[in-house]
């Protein structure tokens, strides 16, 4: 049996991510990819690195975001110079589009109340009026009255980002398993041996960021991800010459010219067919914002399942029953994977979580109902 | 490169692709007038501004993008012919004009 210092199960930006900052700090990693069968949210996503709305309520959460936003342009920057591969970041801020006064009302609510929970931190918002956005976003549409606004804000192209996060982890000696749908795990503290297809590797330590799998996945390491699958569906346009000079929470151009047109939520279970009525909502919501748009053909459209925890926030654990078994789990693969390349994979790496991320635990989701 | 095949004279139309007109039989795709005419390339990519042809000839490569009949990236193997079409270089992406309509 082959051993290695640290075994990824899951191949997705998530996986990859922690893969790669494994590897990167000297570990032997192997990286277990199931294949076409799997879901692949990594590779159905909209490739936001975005801020601004994640972690009201949860201040730990709006804390990670913003650090790995942070991270995001070192990380970046490391897997062109590794790999040659330019993953499009781009940080020019996003903007929230509101097309009524409720909703307005509702965003600057929120916006402040962000702003009151981000403490020392600070929150810098703004609330922009229409006056302000035409400036800014050329043939604004009619609808639109304004919009809250971040410098923390930006998108990446996630296929790059999943294929440079490969490619460095497999030249910083990583091994890369596809087709290695686990189907068998045993656990024991500190020694983890998984079958795969191709036969069986153990490891002292174990990676849990296999998606939606997760939820089968960790009671066999004495750990708990409740993940459910979110549909979004995703349109994408013929490449026009730039426009949009920033992204919007649903709208965005990509370096090489598309522009996504986004997202929907759906809980459909585990579904991902594409929905005309669905996709009619995304265009006319996109026509509202911008009318120009109606003269661009879609050349692409899809649907895929996010990878969502009860409540919307990641779920990061160290098992106390057999530690040396790590879980994480979120819907931002592409927005987190700065702190999950450079932060979370450090820890693990050292064996800890750090303390910071204790409000990650799925024991949140342990709470007896009242009597 | 390519010739029509000899049995296939039904009607002929007559188009025009980068201001060279070209007869093709009724019915072909835009193009095929493009291959017909002879041209070794119909549009540059968007960002490396590389030089492409019709290549899958089914709409399922995007290789063939022109300009037809002043409608940017059209996918002209999936477009058929009509007498007087003016098939055109599709150069680098679409401007689009935000300010416009």
């Amino acid at each position: 049996m082959e051993r290695f210092d640290a075994i990824v199960i899951g191949g997705g930006l998530v996986g990859s991510a922690i893969a790669y900052g494994l590897a990167r700090a000297g570990l032997r990693v192997a990286l277990l990819d199931e294949g076409d069968v799997a879901f692949r949210a990594s590779r159905g996503n909209f490739g936001l690195v975005w801020v601004q709305s994640k972690g009201d309520g949860a201040p730990h959460y709006q804390r990670w975001t913003r650090r790995s936003a942070d991270e995001w342009p070192t990380l970046a920057a490391e897997l062109l110079a590794k790999t040659g591969i330019a993953v499009g970041h781009e940080r020019p801020g996003g903007v929230h589009l509101c097309l009524d006064d409720a909703e307005l009302e509702a965003r600057r609510a929120m916006m402040e109340r962000m702003r009151v929970q981000s403490g020392n931190l600070g929150f810098d918002y703004r609330m922009l009026d229409r006056r302000e956005l035409v400036d800014i976003l050329p043939g604004l549409g009619p609808a639109v009255i304004g919009a809250s606004w971040t410098p923390y804000d930006g998108h990446a192209n996630p296929l790059y980002l999943l294929k440079a996060l490969h490619k460095g982890f497999t030249e910083k000696g990583g091994r890369y398993l596809p087709n290695s749908t686990v189907t068998e795990a045993g656990a024991m503290p500190g020694d983890f041996r998984i079958r795969v297809a191709g036969g069986a590797i153990g490891a002292p330590k174990v990676v849990l960021a296999a998606g939606l799998g997760n939820a089968v996945l960790a009671p066999h390491f004495g750990l708990s991800a409740p993940v459910k699958p979110l549909k979004g569906q995703i349109l994408v346009t013929e490449r026009a010459g730039h426009v949009l000079p920033l992204p919007t929470t649903t709208i965005r151009q990509t370096v090489e010219g598309g522009i996504m047109l986004g997202d929907s939520q759906e809980d459909v279970g585990f579904d991902t067919s594409q929905k005309p009525a669905m996709m009619q909502t995304i265009a006319r919501r996109a026509l509202l914002s911008f009318p120009w748009l109606r003269d661009l053909q879609i050349v692409r459209a899809w649907a895929a399942l996010r990878v969502m925890p009860p409540d919307g926030l990641p779920i990061y654990d160290q098992s106390e029953r057999f530690p040396g078994a790590f879980t994480a789990n979120c819907h931002s693969g592409v927005t987190l994977a700065g702190a999950h390349a450079n932060l979370l994979a450090p820890m693990i790496a050292a064996g800890a979580l750090d303390p910071s991320l204790a409000l990650f635990s799925a024991r949140r989701f342990d709470v007896s109902p009242a009597a | 490169m390519f010739r029509p095949r000899p049995e296939s004279r039904s009607t002929i139309v007559a188009v025009v692709v980068e201001g060279r007109a070209v007869m093709v039989p009724e019915g072909a795709s835009a193009a095929a007038a493009v291959l017909a005419a002879g041209f070794d390339s119909i549009r540059e990519t968007p960002v490396a501004g590389g030089e492409r042809a019709p290549y899958c000839m089914m709409g399922v490569c995007f290789d063939c993008l022109a300009e037809v009949d002043g409608m940017p990236n059209r996918q002209s193997c999936m477009v058929e012919v009509r007498p007087g079409m003016r098939i055109n270089r599709q150069i680098r992406a679409r401007r689009i004009d935000p300010k416009a309509g």
